[in-house]
């Protein structure tokens, strides 16, 4: 007994200092991870400010007809500071960005939205677009407000209008019934529901993470997610080379271009340099 | 011989040192749920100037490794992307020779020696089972019931699957439920979620699709609201223990993020 209590005191301090150590290590190697994404950084940042200064000739010109559809994500803390947003909105116009998507979670920038609207010159509401092709004649950007009572909540309210369907078409005692559950159909109910079911071809996510963060699932069927990095690094020399490097890939499905841009709580601002990300959840 | 017992001795070092690696990543937080989207057979076998079923059957290979990682890890759930109801549209040579090499694999399952029994899988096939023939089906089921007492790990196969097939039906099974009771009964978000053939996991918490592809295809769409997303430019016969490594430490970084962004969508 008395050789049992040290060596059980002595196994306990062993394992606190194996623990330690491996705690130790395990923190040293995220330092190395740390490093290793600053320095990736930093060679982003040279490369951003090069393309913005018109240096890499390739990203100069950017088949813009490729893209038709871009959305932003919005973090709760940031949609609070809209004019980050406006200017997002207006470097995207400046691109020539047809189309873009506000995705916020909580619906901030919904409840925004006119002052969002007045703010950028040559806005206007999706909607009041509908859902036709770009016009040549249109040179502002239509803008669409996302949230996620887009998502699953949508597609609950799509799916009581099959069950109806569905009901009515049972008590007629046919087969119809089945055929109500295509995709065909609850691309029609969700657009009676006021969803706009395009499918984008881009998502460029701004932010520590590289998630899609809820936006509608629906939707993202065939999308490109980009991760741009996390707001206070973000760049306009960036934002181009990822639109160019879409527009120079071949596309599978083709019908619009989503970006969401994630913000981080904390922005850095520059003067001419900032490449946005509102990201909102 | 010689050469033998240096490779087993240099596997046996390369199984401790991967353990130890795995001791120190399990000081921070670890994933629950992992999903594969397994891209890159085909140019594997191209590059490499292999025949065309080459490339999946070294596919499958890398799956094995991969899976042996994961439970060493002590990651619980692991979806895999095997065959999207999309890619149904391929050459036909291609697709029967798919199925061919599932069956095989699939059948493989149910040795006692296999991968399954070994660590204590359970194997789920998710997916529209209906429009694979008759004997995927059968052997998929066959798999299912067999390993349905296991539960070291989940093992989760998405065959003739896409994630709007699988909203689809989950509403379908959800409107179905509701025509036997009243009429005015309504379908809530629960009953979808319910009927969603992955609501036997929880959501997964990374996604690695190799390859470099940075889309989904149509893979978990519905699932993957916080999930962070990895894309190595690795084809998949290629994918290895530093790509994993390098999305768990990712993980482990932005953990605390989405940890709370998944609590404010509670609330």
């Amino acid at each position: 007994m008395d050789f049992n209590e040290p060596m059980l005191l002595l196994s306990f301090w062993i394992g606190q200092i194996s623990d330690l150590g491996l705690d130790l290590l395990w923190r040293f190697i995220h330092i190395i991870v740390s490093l290793c994404h600053t320095v990736f950084g930093i060679f982003e940042a040279i490369q951003s400010y090069a393309i913005s200064l018109g240096l890499i000739r390739k990203y100069s010109s950017i088949d813009i007809d490729k893209l038709r559809c871009l959305a932003v994500v919005v973090d709760i803390e940031v949609a609070r500071d809209v004019s980050k947003i406006v200017e997002l909105l207006q470097w995207l116009t400046t691109i020539g960005v047809k189309q873009v998507g506000l995705f916020d979670s909580q619906g901030l920038l919904k409840k925004s939205k006119d002052m969002i609207l007045e703010m950028v010159p040559g806005s206007m509401l999706l909607q009041e677009t509908g859902e036709k092709e770009t016009s040549p004649d249109r040179n502002g950007i239509a803008i669409e407000f996302i949230s996620s009572s887009d998502n699953k909540e949508a597609v609950v309210k799509a799916a009581n209008i099959l069950l109806e369907k569905y009901l009515k078409s049972s008590h007629l005692e046919n087969d119809e019934g089945e055929n109500v559950f295509t995709e065909s159909h609850l691309n029609e109910a969700l657009r009676v529901v006021g969803e706009n079911v395009h499918v984008p071809d881009l998502m460029l996510v701004y932010g520590p993470v590289r998630s899609h963060l809820g936006f509608p699932a629906w939707r993202l069927r065939y999308t490109e997610i980009v991760h741009m990095g996390s707001l206070e690094y973000m760049r306009y020399g960036s934002l181009l080379k990822a639109i160019h490097k879409f527009t120079g890939v071949r596309q599978n499905y083709g019908k619009g271009l989503m970006m969401i841009v994630q913000a981080q709580m904390v922005i850095e601002s520059r003067a001419s340099e900032i490449t946005f990300c509102l990201f909102g959840l | 011989m010689g050469g033998g017992g240096v490779s087993q001795l240099l596997e046996q070092i390369h199984m401790l040192s991967r353990r130890c690696l795995f001791r120190v990543l399990s000081m921070g937080p670890l994933p629950i749920h992992l999903a594969f989207i397994m891209d890159g057979n085909r140019r594997f076998a191209k590059k490499r100037g292999l025949e065309d079923g080459s490339g999946h059957k070294a596919g499958f290979s890398a799956l094995m490794t991969m899976l042996q990682y994961c439970y060493e890890l002590g990651v619980k759930y692991v979806t895999i992307y095997a065959f999207s109801i999309d890619n149904f549209r391929r050459k036909p040579e291609e697709v029967q020779s798919l199925m061919d090499l599932m069956l095989v694999k699939i059948k493989s399952l149910l040795d006692k020696e296999s991968i399954v029994h070994q660590y204590g899988i359970r194997v789920y096939f998710i997916g529209n089972l209906g429009l694979l023939n008759k004997q995927v089906r059968a052997a998929a089921e066959e798999v299912m019931k067999a390993t349905a007492e296991n539960s070291r790990v989940v093992l989760l196969v998405c065959v003739a699957y896409n994630s709007t097939d699988e909203i689809l039906q989950a509403v379908k099974r959800s409107c179905a439920d509701k025509d036997v009771e009243r009429e005015r009964e309504r379908v809530r978000l629960v009953d979808i979620e319910e009927n969603m053939q992955m609501s036997v996991a929880p959501e997964p918490d990374i996604l690695i699709r190799s390859s470099g592809e940075t889309r989904l295809s149509n893979f978990l769409l519905w699932q993957t609201g916080h999930c962070q997303l990895f894309s190595p430019d690795a084809l998949w016969p290629e994918i290895g223990l530093r790509h994993l490594v390098w999305a768990i430490l990712n993980f482990q970084r932005s953990h605390s993020y989405l940890e709370k962004k998944k609590k404010k969508k509670q609330l």
